[in-house]
């Protein structure tokens, strides 16, 4: 398995700015923030990075969904680089990650600073709730398909996929509750996130409905802030501080429609064959996995990603997260440990990857998985997009 | 109602946001295979020819998904309106974004046969469904 080139890399170092539904700075300020934390972290200084990375690259659309690109991150900290890539037409968000390690493999860079950046708290206090739309623009790209219809918003899109997921598993409301107690629950015990008052099944199915079958807490929270991860190339990594958490097997594939219309899976989304690819490249199960930080823009994603990478059956999540041991932090696969974006804030995967290495360095405090846990499966998705990772600490 | 927003309009999506004023849905169509492409792409994936032109379908579907919507995402809005996606009687894997109306929240099923028919608006018809009313 050695020919794989994510083998030969591994994160270093993490980083993560203020989180806040209303930042007092600048998205550029967060970004360096975040980007600063990371390089020390990973024992390095701003010499070191040679690479740049981030998805999907600068938006000046007022849309605070990513605000800040390579080249701003770049020229405020001066940095030279071999390389550098920001861009949306990816296996998901962390097709920057898998960006940065083909640029490994290519020779070009030895430490990647890998970044994302939101700043929708803030957008959204300007703006007409999270528009998907502009008033009085006509709409290209594949969202014109859905444009005319009123699809203001992904909850509203994505909400076609997962009433379907419904009809097809029969999961129930209470069950698909779990997910977001679960994740308040973690996120109480996270310093960070955003909301920390637990909640129950009963609040979960007393909010108000977004668009069938989506109820408010199913819905991750928009925020203000960044988080940076550095990969550096094994060698390297070998040779600092932090014990390299191994990127072991990674998932970019797209091997069904590329249309948010006719995507071929529609009720699991690109999952499956993402899923597939990245047990392709190692040797590990399911069963090694120690713990999850799968997507969750929307709570049905992490119920998608439970049944995707094997954890249970197709259909059988309904099963697995009822009553919610089996995903609580002290369960047999614990879940979203810092509260994931619904409660601890939309980093769009960025936050996720930063949780995954926190508890894989047993960083994690109060909320820190018990029994030195060493593998994490880790996912992004939505729609067509779709990628995974197999994060390993030996 | 407030203003539906409307798609950018090239060649090869024309038709299907234009024929309405005939009253024709249209979609691409391979003229060797016979094969259906949408969103419309000016190459037959199946057999590879490139005769691919808009055609009349019947308008009739399927809903294959839907979701009723409940947030006034801006003011003015209904709050209540079901988004879908209709696959077409011709060929089930083409699927067609769109209000299903005439139907209330309650009556909406799944694989609910479906009927199009059109709103004008500025320059385009934009195709809707209805449930098959015969």
């Amino acid at each position: 398995m050695s020919l794989f080139a994510e083998k030969n890399t591994a994160i270093t170092g993490v980083g993560m700015s203020e989180v806040s539904r209303g930042a007092t700075q600048s998205a550029l300020a967060l970004t360096v923030d975040a980007a600063l934390e990371a390089i020390a972290d990973a024992g390095l200084t701003r010499a070191d990075i040679d690479g740049i990375a981030t998805w999907p690259g600068e938006r000046s659309d007022g849309s605070g969904f990513s605000p800040v690109g390579c080249a701003a991150l770049q020229d405020a900290l001066r940095l030279e680089v071999n390389w550098y890539a920001g861009g949306g037409e990816a296996p998901g968000q962390y097709g920057a990650v898998f960006n940065a390690i083909g640029a490994i493999a290519a020779g070009l860079c030895r430490n990647v600073l890998i970044f994302r950046t939101m700043y929708e708290a803030t957008a959204r206090k300007t703006a007409y709730a999270n528009s998907l739309l502009r008033e009085g623009q006509r709409q290209a790209g594949p969202f014109s398909w859905y444009a005319p219809y009123y699809t203001y918003a992904a909850a509203l899109q994505q909400a076609l996929f997962f009433n379907l997921y419904v009809h097809r598993s029969g999961i129930t409301p209470e069950q698909v509750g779990q997910i977001a107690v679960n994740q308040r629950r973690n996120a109480a015990l996270n310093p960070n996130a955003i909301y920390k008052t637990p909640i129950t099944l009963d609040d979960y199915l007393a909010a108000p409905l977004i668009a069938t079958p989506l109820r408010l807490y199913d819905c991750d929270v928009p925020i203000d802030g960044a988080a940076a991860i550095i990969v550096s190339r094994m060698d390297v990594a070998c040779d600092l501080p932090n014990p390299p958490i191994r990127i072991e097997a990674i998932g970019s594939s797209m091997r069904y429609r590329n249309s948010w219309t006719q995507l071929d899976a529609l009720d699991t989304q690109a999952q499956p064959k993402v899923a597939e690819m990245m047990w392709s490249r190692t040797d590990l199960k399911p069963a090694d996995v120690d713990i999850a930080q799968l997507y969750d823009g929307f709570s049905y994603h992490t119920i998608n990603w439970l049944e995707n990478f094997g954890f249970c059956e197709r259909y059988g999540a309904k099963d697995f997260i009822e009553d919610g041991t089996r995903i609580a932090l002290d369960g047999q696969l614990p879940v979203n440990t810092g509260g994931g974006a619904l409660s601890g804030g939309r980093l769009h995967a960025y936050g996720a990857v930063h949780e995954a290495c926190t508890q894989l360095w047993g960083r994690a405090g109060a909320r820190q998985v018990k029994g030195d846990p060493r593998v994490c499966a880790t996912s992004t998705s939505g729609g067509p997009l779709a990628g995974a990772m197999l994060l390993v600490r030996d | 109602m407030i203003a539906r927003t409307l798609p950018v309009i090239d060649r090869d999506n024309e038709a299907f946001w234009t024929w309405g004023r005939g009253g024709k849905l249209a979609i691409h169509r391979c003229g060797d295979c016979e094969y259906y492409v949408h969103p419309p792409a000016p190459f037959c994936p199946r057999c590879e020819g490139r005769n691919v032109a808009p055609q009349a379908v019947s308008g009739r579907g399927r809903v294959a998904t839907f979701t009723i919507n409940h947030k006034a995402w801006v003011p003015e809005l209904p709050e209540q309106y079901i988004l879908a996606l209709v696959a077409i009687d011709e060929q089930d894997d083409v699927r067609i974004a769109s209000n299903i109306v005439d139907c209330a929240a309650e009556n909406i099923t799944f694989d609910m046969p479906v009927e199009v028919l059109f709103e004008p608006v500025e320059d385009l018809w934009i195709p809707l469904f209805r449930p098959v009313q015969s």
